[in-house]
């Protein structure tokens, strides 16, 4: 659906992605990974046509951007960097002048808006100029609007920016829906948590490049370690004299011990004597590879501290 | 697109309320002259003015003498200087172009609809002036009191039939709109430059000033036939007895280059613009 090759943009001196080789599959739901101010906003710009790459070529739905632009966005709905929107007019108005703009019939275009309000949990929405509303709200129109040509590919830059809880918890489950009934999605965010929860592949971009991108279960295989617990700290121990030299950790109870079978462990701590209580194969964690692929220094994952973005 | 961006203008609160004020001017004048009757003497202050006094079916011209210099062009270049920025600052802009909305037709609906703008206000401040020259100035009829030519008086003092001064008051109106498209085409050049609206309007009437100062400095000769308002207020020729054309097709050809010019700059500047706001 998503395919860069090489895909640079400098501005000025700054390069704000280099290099970027993206690859979004059809069906996923690919989540965007990176700091404020690494070029996730850029490059989603690139993607839809309205930043010109420095070099390198982007593909969407196999046309190349943004020279099938014209093919391409009827079929892509976008939010870029949050929502935004005629503030005095109302919700509804506004949809429907996006909607004019774009290629839909002028008589369907009253069902359409409609169908994206109500997708979005804004169907009871009033005559209230768009000014009036909250942040939330705000983002559901947002969203709205990128769901007003019930489009093959959404790309949307933090969704959920300025929902509360029950709001991120809506749009994660409209996104699942939606990918459920054929919509690939890429979702960019800073916010790993959001990422780790709603999609399957993940690409992880720091300082303008790419620097892991897979499958998320991929990315959180098993280490080769055994998470393992005991009961009290006498039997911790006496557990990490009988596995020896296999134990990486000891904190108490908890052991972490090298080895792939577990189930040797547990016989070998059982005929000793040891009670085991648990034992799990331990996993990596998203955070982890991403702070092992962006490396020391980056660890930062909250702060805007190139100020890209800030410029863009 | 372009239905789109008209629907907007027609629809904002803000185009009635400025075409309103841009109205007001004239209408407030027609109201000191007629309760005063005092006019400045011939050959001074706005075009037709001193004609008016006698013959109030010139008023229209009048008023167009009273807002073309700086009211209309003020308008004009707020709401052209805000096409492009405007929509960039809101953040409308790049969810249009998604759309998609091709940038060359976004340029175009922008400038339409300003140029509807224009033409909304000079047709609204020309019947307001009609009316109110007719009701508080009176015809030249009823003041000449004698048998009655129907019609005008030129501005040479010969006398203009009512299908005459009906025709050149329709040309002088689309002269006027013509001499506002060059305005709208810089602004919105200005308006893809710029990273604000106001920048853009300011910049525009900043050419607007400098023109204004240049045409009455005698050292500016060399560049004075090219000034963006060196022949604005040449459809004053257009009511001579023989019509004066020089300047007015020379203003007309001034023009349309301003307008090609500029617009071809701002489509150049935008078409490859990276859109990052």
């Amino acid at each position: 659906m998503i395919r860069t090759h090489g895909l640079t943009k400098r501005f000025g001196r700054v390069a704000a992605v280099s290099d970027l080789d993206l690859d979004v599959r059809e069906g996923d739901v690919y989540g965007f990974l990176g700091p404020n101010g690494s070029g996730k906003t850029t490059t989603v710009r690139m993607l839809l046509g309205l930043v010109l790459p420095t070099s390198g070529t982007a593909e969407v739905l196999g046309r190349p951007m943004p020279a099938s632009a014209a093919e391409v966005l009827p079929q892509v709905g976008a939010m870029v960097e949050g929502p935004a929107a005629y503030g005095q007019l109302s919700g509804r108005r506004n949809l429907s002048l996006y909607d004019a703009a774009g290629r839909g019939s002028r008589s369907g275009r009253a069902g359409r808006v409609d169908d994206a309000l109500a997708r979005v949990g804004l169907s009871g929405v009033d005559r209230r100029p768009v000014h009036a509303y909250s942040l939330g709200m705000r983002q559901r129109l947002g969203l709205a609007q990128a769901l007003l040509t019930s489009p093959r590919l959404l790309v949307l830059d933090e969704p959920t920016n300025g929902l509360d809880p029950q709001g991120i918890r809506d749009i994660r489950a409209l996104l699942l829906d939606l990918n459920a009934a054929g919509t690939t999605v890429l979702v960019s965010s800073h916010l790993l948590a959001e990422i780790e929860q709603t999609c399957g592949r993940v690409g992880v971009i720091s300082r303008g490049r790419l620097v892991v991108q897979d499958d998320l279960d991929a990315l959180r295989g098993p280490t080769g370690r055994q998470l393992l617990r005991t009961v009290g700290a006498t039997h911790g121990e006496r557990a990490a004299g009988v596995l020896g030299r296999a134990v990486e950790e000891r904190d108490g109870e908890r052991l972490i011990v090298r080895g792939e079978d577990p189930a040797a462990m547990v016989a070998a701590l059982v005929g000793a004597g040891v009670p085991v209580v648990e034992v799990t194969p331990e996993r990596r964690t998203l955070e982890g590879v991403v702070l092992d692929a962006t490396g020391a220094g980056s660890d930062d994952f909250s702060t805007s501290d190139h100020g890209r973005e800030g410029a863009a | 697109m372009i239905r789109v961006e008209l629907s907007k203008m027609v629809r904002s609160r803000r185009t009635w309320v400025t075409i309103l004020l841009i109205d007001a001017l004239p209408s407030l004048v027609a109201v000191l002259l007629s309760l005063t009757a005092i006019g400045p003497r011939p050959g001074t202050g706005p075009a037709f003015l001193s004609a008016v006094l006698t013959d109030g079916t010139l008023f229209p011209l009048a008023a167009l003498a009273i807002v073309l210099p700086l009211l209309l062009p003020i308008a004009v270049a707020l709401t052209a200087g805000e096409a492009v920025a405007g929509e960039a600052q809101q953040g409308t802009l790049r969810y249009l172009l998604v759309r998609p909305v091709g940038r060359l037709s976004f340029l175009v609906a922008k400038m339409v609809a300003v140029m509807a703008f224009v033409v909304i206000t000079i047709v609204v401040v020309a019947v307001t002036a009609y009316v109110l020259g007719v009701l508080l100035l009176g015809n030249g009829e009823v003041t000449a009191g004698s048998a009655v030519v129907p019609g005008g008086t030129s501005v040479s003092g010969t006398t203009l039939s009512t299908p005459e001064l009906v025709g050149r008051t329709a040309l002088a109106l689309a002269y006027a709109i013509l001499c506002m498209a060059g305005v709208a085409a810089i602004a919105l050049f200005l308006s893809t430059v710029a990273d604000s609206p106001l920048g853009a309007a300011l910049g525009t009437m900043a050419v607007l000033i400098a023109s204004t100062l240049l045409f009455t400095l005698d050292a500016a000769d060399v560049v004075r036939d090219v000034l963006p308002t060196r022949y604005w207020l040449a459809f004053v020729d257009l009511f001579r007895d023989p019509v004066l054309w020089r300047d007015v097709v020379r203003g007309v050809l001034l023009q349309l280059a301003y307008v090609v010019v500029f617009f071809g700059a701002a489509w150049a500047n935008f078409a490859t613009k990276d859109v990052t706001d």
